[in-house]
């Protein structure tokens, strides 16, 4: 098995598992809190990842990402290397891919929560973000767990935008399921087979995780 | 106006503009009929609502102007009671309390919380969990949390509509006394007759977004300005009591100037009264008889007031009459009655009273 590519796969689902949160709990209270009506395209924007082709997705992202692009000059300015087929550009990468398994769990528990709790807190004298983090966020935990294993997991999984932006780069951008491919094409079976084994067990553990987190719904005061 | 509430709203269906006064004594009631939106006034001066296009001014200060002020609700320092209370379900009471303290140091809001809980006359819920408080538990606990950070008004919404008919009536005397305790400037809007005999101090009578009558409860039910707050609020002497005695289920209350005894049964739910407690009398017109003095015998109804005849005013296919029996009494009779009995001002009448239509409001001062 190529455990190299294993780690690389924890590596990036760690990395944007911890990013996506200090993003979603936010994001999605704004989302879900805000009385505009514009919220309802940002909205779109966010679910977009969800069914657009992985290969769209990167193959944008890519583009962004090179040296005709504004932000990849910027960045190759800054650190001196590319973003595309770097560690650093799949993290952007799996980070925008990943932002509905982020944002829809958190979405659906602040939607949750009793909309007279936020208002008491605020005549009470605390602001947007103190309600969102003495409110809302502690009634919807349940939803902050299952943002987290969605996260991780389907940045596991992701094979199509890591493929486009990341390259096959051993020990930098060749995740796991990237290996399994290889794997495949070079008539390994049996690495094949053991890294998918791994994948197979490791999403079953985490839709079971899941399904128990929102069965239970967490704590009592935690359900609608 | 300092001492006053101004509110102009167009939202919805409300179109309102109103003066509320506030200064004196503490406890103002909105009355009105329902859905007439009270509760989107209460909603815009908390800030939880904009009033667009509008303007919110307490105590001169102007929070609300439509075009350049916009002062957010966490810094109007206002207080709102929740009609379902919305205690923070994941906080004890200790920490929900707390929760509009933060500008307070925090050496000294363990005491602010006790203060406040104690002024709420929940003193022993300290450190309980809101998920174990009963309805009224809870309204306490949610009065000591608006009132800790020691807001300059305090709005309630409807406070007793929440809880069953038994807690209501022993919290309304519970409630008053929180209120007068506290001190604090106190808005509530109600569309129940009862709520705002029992706990204001004045009445502001509000149909499609005007004031049309500012006074007393006693003399607003009493004595309604004209026929659309008539209209609004029935006809009803309502008039400040002592209870003096009490057995067989009878409460004995002595009312008005000329310490005339009147005998109210004792009402369902009020049993908690004895001799001492201060009681608001109340009597609807439609049940107040009149005869002339010196005629009756002995009759079931256990009230008979001699009085003097102050007015007489045609109101439909009734009279209405208003009779100084040692308080102001008001009673409807109909017009042939009224030619039969002769009935002008300075007249001398008797008026009857059966028990069961005497209504006895606790209103402690």
């Amino acid at each position: 098995m190529d455990w190299q590519a294993v780690a690389v796969s924890a590596r990036l689902a760690l990395a944007t598992t911890a990013i996506l949160l200090v993003v979603a709990v936010p994001l999605a209270g704004w989302l879900a809190f805000s009385r505009r009506r514009w919220t309802v395209a940002a909205e779109a924007v966010v679910a977009l990842p969800l069914v657009l082709p992985p290969t769209v997705l990167g193959y944008y992202l890519l583009v962004a990402m090179g040296a005709r692009s504004p932000v990849g000059r910027w960045w190759q300015e800054v650190t001196g290397s590319t973003l595309a087929f770097s560690f650093s550009g799949l993290l952007v990468a799996s980070v925008l891919s990943s932002l509905p398994f982020a944002v829809q769990p958190l979405l659906a528990a602040y939607g949750g929560v009793d909309r007279r709790l936020l208002e008491a807190s605020a005549v009470l004298g605390r602001g947007w973000w103190g309600t969102l983090g003495r409110v809302a966020l502690p009634l919807s935990r349940a939803g902050l767990a299952t943002a987290a294993v969605l996260t991780f997991a389907h940045t596991v999984g992701e094979f199509g935008v890591v493929l486009m932006v990341g390259g096959n780069i051993p020990g930098e951008t060749r995740t796991a399921s990237i290996s399994v491919y290889d794997s495949v094409q070079a008539f390994d079976q049996v690495s094949a087979g053991r890294t998918s084994l791994l994948l197979l067990g490791f999403s079953l553990v985490v839709l079971t995780l899941t399904y128990t987190l929102q069965r239970r719904g967490g704590p009592g005061w935690a359900r609608p | 106006m300092s001492g006053s509430l101004a509110v102009r709203v167009r939202r919805h269906v409300v179109d309102a503009e109103l003066e509320v006064p506030l200064g004196g004594p503490p406890v103002t009631a909105l009355f009105g009929p329902s859905g007439a939106g009270k509760t989107t006034l209460l909603r815009c001066v908390a800030g939880l609502e904009r009033p667009d296009p509008g303007s919110v001014v307490v105590f001169g200060d102007e929070l609300w102007s439509g075009d350049d002020r916009h002062v957010p609700a966490r810094s109007r320092r206002v207080g709102l009671l929740f009609q379902d209370h919305a205690l923070f379900p994941h906080l004890d009471v200790d920490a929900n309390v707390a929760y509009g303290l933060r500008g307070v140091p925090r050496s000294m809001r363990g005491e602010r919380v006790a203060e406040a809980l104690a002024t709420a006359g929940a003193g022993h819920l300290a450190g309980r969990r809101v998920a174990e408080l009963s309805g009224g538990e809870a309204q306490r606990v949610a009065l000591a949390r608006a009132l800790a950070p020691r807001p300059r008004l305090l709005l309630l919404d409807e406070p007793l509509s929440a809880l069953d008919t038994p807690t209501r009536s022993r919290l309304r005397v519970d409630l008053r006394q929180v209120l007068v305790r506290s001190g604090t400037p106190t808005l509530l809007v109600s569309h129940d007759r009862t709520e705002v005999l029992a706990l204001a101090d004045r009445v502001v009578v509000v149909v499609r977004g005007r004031v049309l009558q500012v006074g007393e409860p006693a003399e607003v039910f009493g004595r309604p300005a004209d026929a659309a707050v008539a209209r609004v609020v029935g006809v009803e002497t309502a008039a400040p009591g002592v209870v003096r005695s009490r057995g067989d289920g009878v409460l004995g209350v002595e009312v008005g100037s000329g310490a005339r005894r009147l005998t109210a049964v004792e009402v369902l739910g009020e049993t908690t009264l004895g001799p001492g407690d201060q009681v608001l009398v109340c009597i609807r017109a439609e049940d107040v008889a009149l005869e002339l003095p010196g005629r009756a015998g002995p009759s079931s109804p256990r009230n008979h007031l001699p009085g003097t005849v102050t007015a007489v005013a045609v109101d439909g296919p009734l009279v209405r009459v208003d009779v100084d029996c040692g308080f102001p009494l008001a009673a409807y009779v109909t017009r042939p009655a009224r030619e039969e009995l002769g009935l002008v001002p300075g007249s001398a009448v008797v008026a009857s009273v059966k028990g069961p239509a005497v209504h006895l409001v606790p209103h402690p001062q």
